[in-house]
């Protein structure tokens, strides 16, 4: 318990870093929203200064720092210039539609990835092993962009799978279970492209963590005592091997984040990653911290996780 | 006696021929990796056509087919391609049997090439007329040269923090790793973007690609700065660094002399994981519009060409810069998987480091 407390007060530290760094960031940007708006000659100097005024960016740092602390805690996050509401409900929007790609593909990668890395390492040596490492790091090699733009094109080209979004057009008047099959047909492409990125990174991962505890003199007792082979990989290996997989699992949201932004802006699915880049486009930093922040406490979220399990998964950590 | 012998002469035959094997892989590596190094270092050489022509009349032209065989079925043996035609605007192509255009070697300055009222497009066209082929290999120019400054940025400013954190030790270390952990506490991307969102949009094509170095080398620092710490805090504790020091080294000669020369094999690790990591993050930033810009060429803003459906179907070869980014990451990750993986006594996984 006292483990976790201080793992929680750990990433709100890092989370509070984190909104100081951005908000200076943020300030010593040259140009801002109104800039933008500027260009536009019938945009007077003195209209530009009113509409700064009435959105207090006015105010010296500090006062604006508490505000927007102050709007945080009120869920709103600031004013989106851009989008003229509050940036607390577009992020509210957005988050789920990450959430939904970035966890499924999760989910379906360590599906894949555990039995793969495993029968790989109980197959050390031999030409399957040799074959699929191969193959793994060709596939490591295909950037996911263009994964994603194949993949797109085969889906407009032969029609199997919807070419983007989210929903089908008109999808909400549909019963919940065909709302349902619809949500999960546009999930496929992001979905895939976003599994064949990270599946070489844990598959390799899970292999050597295996193949580590396969050289241990427990796996060559479980041996001796005639345990049978799938029961000795999964039930006594997997297990041993699962202090480097969650901390992997950790660092792998990271990466994971980062490519779902790309796929989201590349399939149009609505997360988080459309909505950053219009926010640059737009030079609306109110939005892009928000979409900074949220981020982030995706990603903090995540290895605060990964810790608290690996505090259950290992002994070790405990008694130290 | 003559048994034991025996099988220590086999065991460390076993383990010459491994490194034998091991060596020859490293250099075919190597030897992959310059060759593509040189295609894209001499583009203006190897390219028929400057990045920037255009041939207005041929737009979204297919690639070349080159013939050795004419109509007659006489064998040349220099390749000529022909003419094509467009039948209407957006029509398909074909070829002109009546103006077979010969190969040069050698002309203008350029490896080769085909005469004026001909055209050579071996990867096809874009919509303004432009050589694929050629953008391919200008592109590359600053795709890898993105990543090659911005790597070399990263390790520099990652070697510089984190010999400093892991010699000096204290307030400066725990000061140098909170603030690497704020670096790590945002996605990649996010991070990377967040930078980029907060400096100017419109810039020049020149300022867009320093900035962009300069943002994506910066914001790297901290995984070779972690690693360079680790190395650092194990060499200050090593026999023959403690025993300098007892002689009285001072703190620059230690670091200089004894200490950075153990860190060179992480850092070149390090090297070999960041540059194809570069590369692909100037080929997102371009691809998004937030890096360099047209009319210069990155695979990153020509692929943005390729991001309309309809254009890709019909025009498959605009593909070219995506794939062509294949073999240089290929390269790079089977260099790093090399490096990782060098066979040597297992005690001596840092004096290694000195012997590269």
């Amino acid at each position: 318990m006292k483990y976790a407390a201080r793992r929680l007060l750990h990433s709100l530290f890092l989370l509070a870093g984190v909104s100081i760094l951005s908000f200076l960031f943020a300030d010593l940007a040259p140009g801002d929203f109104f800039s933008e708006m500027r260009l536009d000659p019938g945009v007077t100097g003195g209209t530009v200064d009113a509409l700064r005024a009435r959105h207090g960016l006015d105010r010296p740092l500090p006062v604006r720092y508490a505000a927007w602390l102050g709007s945080m805690a009120r869920g709103e996050f600031g004013y989106s210039l851009a989008y003229n509401s509050q940036v607390g409900p577009l992020l509210r929007q957005r988050i789920p539609g990450t959430l939904l790609l970035t966890a499924s593909a999760t989910l379906l990668a360590w599906l894949m990835a555990i039995p793969l890395g495993i029968w790989n390492a109980a197959r050390r040596g031999t030409w399957s092993d040799s074959l699929i490492k191969v193959s793994l790091s060709v596939l490591l090699s295909i950037p996911e962009l263009l994964l994603a733009i194949i993949f797109l094109v085969i889906a407009v080209e032969t029609g199997w799978l919807p070419a983007g979004g989210m929903h089908a057009p008109g999808a909400e008047s549909l019963p919940a279970s065909d709302q349902f099959r619809d949500t999960l047909r546009h999930l496929v492409i992001p979905v895939a492209v976003l599994v064949l990125g990270m599946l070489p990174v844990l598959v390799r991962h899970v292999r050597s963590a295996v193949a580590d505890c396969l050289d241990s003199p427990f796996a060559l007792a479980a041996r001796a005592h005639g345990i049978p082979r799938r029961r000795r990989l999964f039930r006594h290996l997997l297990p041993a091997a699962l202090n480097p997989l969650i901390s992997l699992f950790g660092f792998s949201l990271g990466t994971l984040l980062s490519a779902s932004l790309l796929v989201e802006v590349l399939v149009g699915w609505p997360g988080l990653g459309p909505l950053f880049l219009e926010a640059i486009m737009a030079r609306d930093f109110a939005l892009v911290l928000g979409v900074v922040m949220s981020s982030t406490t995706l990603l903090i979220t995540g290895n605060l996780v990964a810790d608290l399990l690996l505090y259950r998964a290992d002994p070790r950590i405990r008694t130290s | 006696m003559s048994f034991v012998h025996h099988e220590a002469s086999h065991i460390m035959k076993a383990s010459n021929l491994m490194k034998a094997s091991h060596a020859m892989k490293l250099s075919l590596t190597l030897a992959f990796l310059a060759v593509l190094h040189a295609a894209i270092v001499f583009a203006a050489f190897l390219a028929p056509y400057d990045y920037a022509e255009q041939h207005r009349d041929y737009p979204f032209a297919p690639p070349a087919h080159l013939h050795f065989t004419d109509a007659a079925g006489r064998f040349h043996p220099r390749p000529f391609v022909y003419g094509v035609t467009q039948d209407l605007p957006g029509g398909d192509y074909h070829e002109d049997r009546a103006r077979p255009y010969p190969i040069d070697f050698f002309v203008r300055g350029r490896l080769f090439g085909v005469s004026a009222p001909g055209v050579l497009f071996l990867w096809g066209s874009d919509g303004f007329g432009r050589d694929v082929f050629s953008r391919v290999l200008y592109g590359g120019q600053i795709s890898l040269l993105t990543g090659l400054v911005a790597a070399f940025l990263s390790l520099s400013l990652g070697t510089l923090l984190g010999t400093l954190a892991g010699f000096h030790g204290g307030w400066v270390d725990r000061l140098l790793m909170r603030g690497a952990e704020l670096f790590l506490a945002l996605p990649w991307l996010y991070l990377l973007l967040a930078v980029r969102a907060f400096l100017p949009l419109h810039i020049s094509t020149t300022q867009a690609f320093f900035l962009l170095v300069a943002i994506i080398g910066t914001v790297g620092w901290v995984r070779p700065a972690r690693m360079v710490r680790g190395v650092v805090l194990s060499a200050r504790e090593r026999g023959f660094v403690l025993a300098a020091r007892g002689f009285g080294a001072s703190a620059g000669y230690l670091i200089r002399r004894h200490i950075l020369p153990l860190t060179w094999s992480v850092v070149l690790t390090q090297a070999t994981v960041l540059i194809p990591r570069y590369i692909l993050a100037e080929v997102t930033l371009s691809f998004l519009g937030l890096g360099v810009g047209e009319p210069v060429p990155s695979w990153g803003n020509m692929l943005a060409e390729a991001r309309q459906y309809h254009t890709l179907i019909a025009h498959t070869w605009m593909l070219a810069p995506g794939l062509a980014t294949i073999p240089l990451l290929l390269g790079y990750l089977t260099l790093a998987d090399k490096l990782l993986e060098r066979p040597g006594p297992p005690d001596s996984a840092h004096a290694g480091a000195v012997k590269i």
